[in-house]
């Protein structure tokens, strides 16, 4: 069974972000870069299907610029078994429908049995590529999922998505696109070994032009980036726990009219 | 003429529409509407309709078909693109919830158009939209516009005004007949929470939150005291979440749920970026904990520093009183 996985890489959530010249994207200066969280349940959650079955193979895909294939390598050194990087200037303002394009024309070349992405990246929060790539290829799509199972012919995996008060499974056929929900799995931390081995998989590098795509022009674009606007100054409430509840509450009422 | 604000609506699966659609369809009509209300659903209710015309829709297209429950993108997506391709609507809103998320997405890879998820704000600039959207765990703002339209967009819970319900304001009813796409994937169960009795994370007016500093599970149950007083949903922090304390959907955060309640109520919460990421666009923020020095303390409108296991009941004890009165 084939399984490919779909990654952004993302600055660290701890990392401050500040916003770069031009106004509509971030200083890159001095950012520690990580595979995206959700994304690395998607992966653990490959490689357990691998493993699982006993054979196998896990392709990790990223589109980004040239930083993303360190991304792609903790990707390898996981366990992955090979890596596409899809990097060409071309794609340097893309939005969610563009990327699910240019997955999509990797994935009708790839033709893996499952493809598996992260809820969301954490840095745009968009959370749209997995639906929209199932779109592109017509495929079945389960968002946010907290269980998994692949049948022993790979012909359905049945998925339980994360929903407003419950669970829901569903069937789906193969070949379909499910999105990682925290608390499908624990993802592993490379070992050693496999740092050292994923030096030696292959990352092959791809362009639009290999996936026979244009150069297309965003449906979807940033006009500015700003910083929060403050909220206003708070206050600590002094006094003994009795005093300062009775303050709290009143001021909840009186002032906030939060209740 | 000008092509409408189409709102989506998100109804509880009994044909009655959240409360949430107040929001979507206030706001579609403060960017100048004309606003109207689509409805995939499996069973509409009248007093559903009739909701959708007061709060301001002139229009309900009104997709009734069992083969929009259980819900799937899949068969939503197709049936609404096909009634936008007919009808040219300039936008498409829907709330952000785990159906809408997710279907409007696939909608707009369909029409080939953007789409602005998670937004928090819109203005029209010109005779463009531009939506706010909260990007890098809330710690910047990206303003976003479209190539075309429709302009497709999912607004963020409890942010937005609702549009008050105005008895006497009707909206028509049309049934378009749409091609039901026959679904690709298999519904086999629904497995409800165990109920908690308190009200749902992501749709509460006041969210109750627990940290760290709770110390352990069995502490929860004066959180969720303080909950049936007030109303509240009680949801916890990443730590107390991966402490194996409470259940992951009770998270709050980046890798959890993002809320934007009326009023939150922190006890024990650090305020690390990630936490914050899913709460700063509370409107009355409240913090407890013993450590001044917590990062909470910096986003908080109102910060008591002291023990919460002191602060907890008497505080418990005394919005009963307040809400006796």
């Amino acid at each position: 069974m084939k399984i490919l996985v779909a990654i952004k890489q993302v600055p660290d959530t701890a990392t401050q972000v500040k916003i770069g010249a031009g106004g509509k994207a971030i200083d890159t200066t001095g950012i520690t870069w990580i595979v995206s969280p959700y994304d690395e349940f998607a992966v653990e959650e490959a490689l357990r299907i691998k493993e699982k079955r006993g054979q196998g193979e896990v392709v990790a895909v990223c589109l980004g610029p040239d930083r993303a294939k360190e991304a792609l390598r903790s990707c390898l050194a996981m366990g992955c078994d090979r890596a596409i990087h899809l990097n060409d200037p071309a794609w340097a303002n893309v939005d969610t429908l563009t990327t699910a394009r240019a997955l999509a024309a990797v994935i009708k070349q790839e033709q893996p049995h499952l493809v598996l992405c992260g809820r969301q990246a954490i840095d745009d929060d968009m959370g749209a590529v997995t639906a929209q790539l199932s779109e592109v290829l017509g495929w079945p799509c389960a968002a946010w999922i907290m269980e998994e199972s692949v049948d022993a012919d790979a012909k359905h995996v049945r998925v339980a998505r994360q929903v407003e008060g419950g669970l829901e499974a569903f069937d789906l056929p193969l070949p379909a696109v499910v999105s990682a929900q925290k608390g499908l799995n624990e993802p592993r931390y490379p070992t050693l070994k496999g740092i050292m081995g994923a030096k030696k998989k292959e990352i092959k590098d791809l362009k639009a032009g290999d996936l026979g795509l244009g150069a297309e022009p965003p449906q979807l674009s940033i006009v500015a980036l700003e910083a929060l606007p403050p909220r206003p100054p708070g206050r600590v409430i002094p006094g003994d726990v009795p005093t300062a509840v009775k303050e709290l509450v009143r001021s909840l009422r009186e002032e906030a009219k939060a209740i | 003429m000008a092509g409408a604000i189409w709102c989506v609506v998100e109804d509880d699966r009994k044909g009655t529409p959240k409360k949430v659609m107040a929001e979507v369809i206030g706001e579609a009509a403060r960017l100048g509407g004309p606003v109207e209300a689509v409805w995939p659903t499996d069973k509409a209710t009248e007093d559903g309709l009739k909701q959708l015309g007061s709060w301001g829709a002139t229009k309900v297209w009104l997709l009734e078909n069992p083969a929009f429950a259980p819900y799937r993108s899949e068969v939503w997506a197709g049936a609404l693109a096909e009634l936008a391709a007919a009808q040219s609507p300039k936008a498409i809103f829907g709330p952000v919830t785990s159906r809408q998320r997710e279907a409007l997405a696939r909608l707009a890879a369909r029409l080939g158009v953007g789409i602005s998820a998670d937004s928090v704000a819109f203005s029209m600039e010109g005779d463009k939209l531009v939506a706010t959207r909260p990007v890098y765990a809330g710690k910047l703002l990206s303003k976003v516009t479209w190539a075309k339209q429709p302009w497709v967009a999912t607004l963020r819970p409890n942010v937005f005004r609702p549009a008050e319900s105005q008895a006497g304001k009707t909206a028509a009813v049309e049934r378009p007949s749409v091609k039901i796409a026959s679904a690709q994937m298999k519904f086999i169960e629904r497995r409800e929470e165990v109920s908690t009795g308190l009200p749902e994370l992501t749709e509460a007016e006041i969210v109750i939150s627990g940290g760290r500093g709770m110390k352990g599970p069995e502490n929860y149950v004066i959180l969720e005291d303080m909950g049936k007083v007030i109303g509240a949903a009680v949801g916890a922090s990443r730590a107390a979440v991966d402490a194996g304390w409470r259940p992951h959907r009770f998270q709050i955060g980046q890798t959890g749920r993002t809320i934007s309640p009326k009023l939150y109520l922190g006890f024990g919460v650090s305020g690390a970026i990630q936490h914050l990421a899913g709460m700063r666009t509370s409107k009355v923020i409240v913090a407890v904990n013993k450590d001044p020095e917590a990062p909470i303390f910096k986003i908080a409108d109102y910060g008591i520093v002291a023990d919460l296991f002191e602060v907890v009941p008497a505080l418990t004890a005394e919005f009963k009183k307040l809400l006796e009165k």
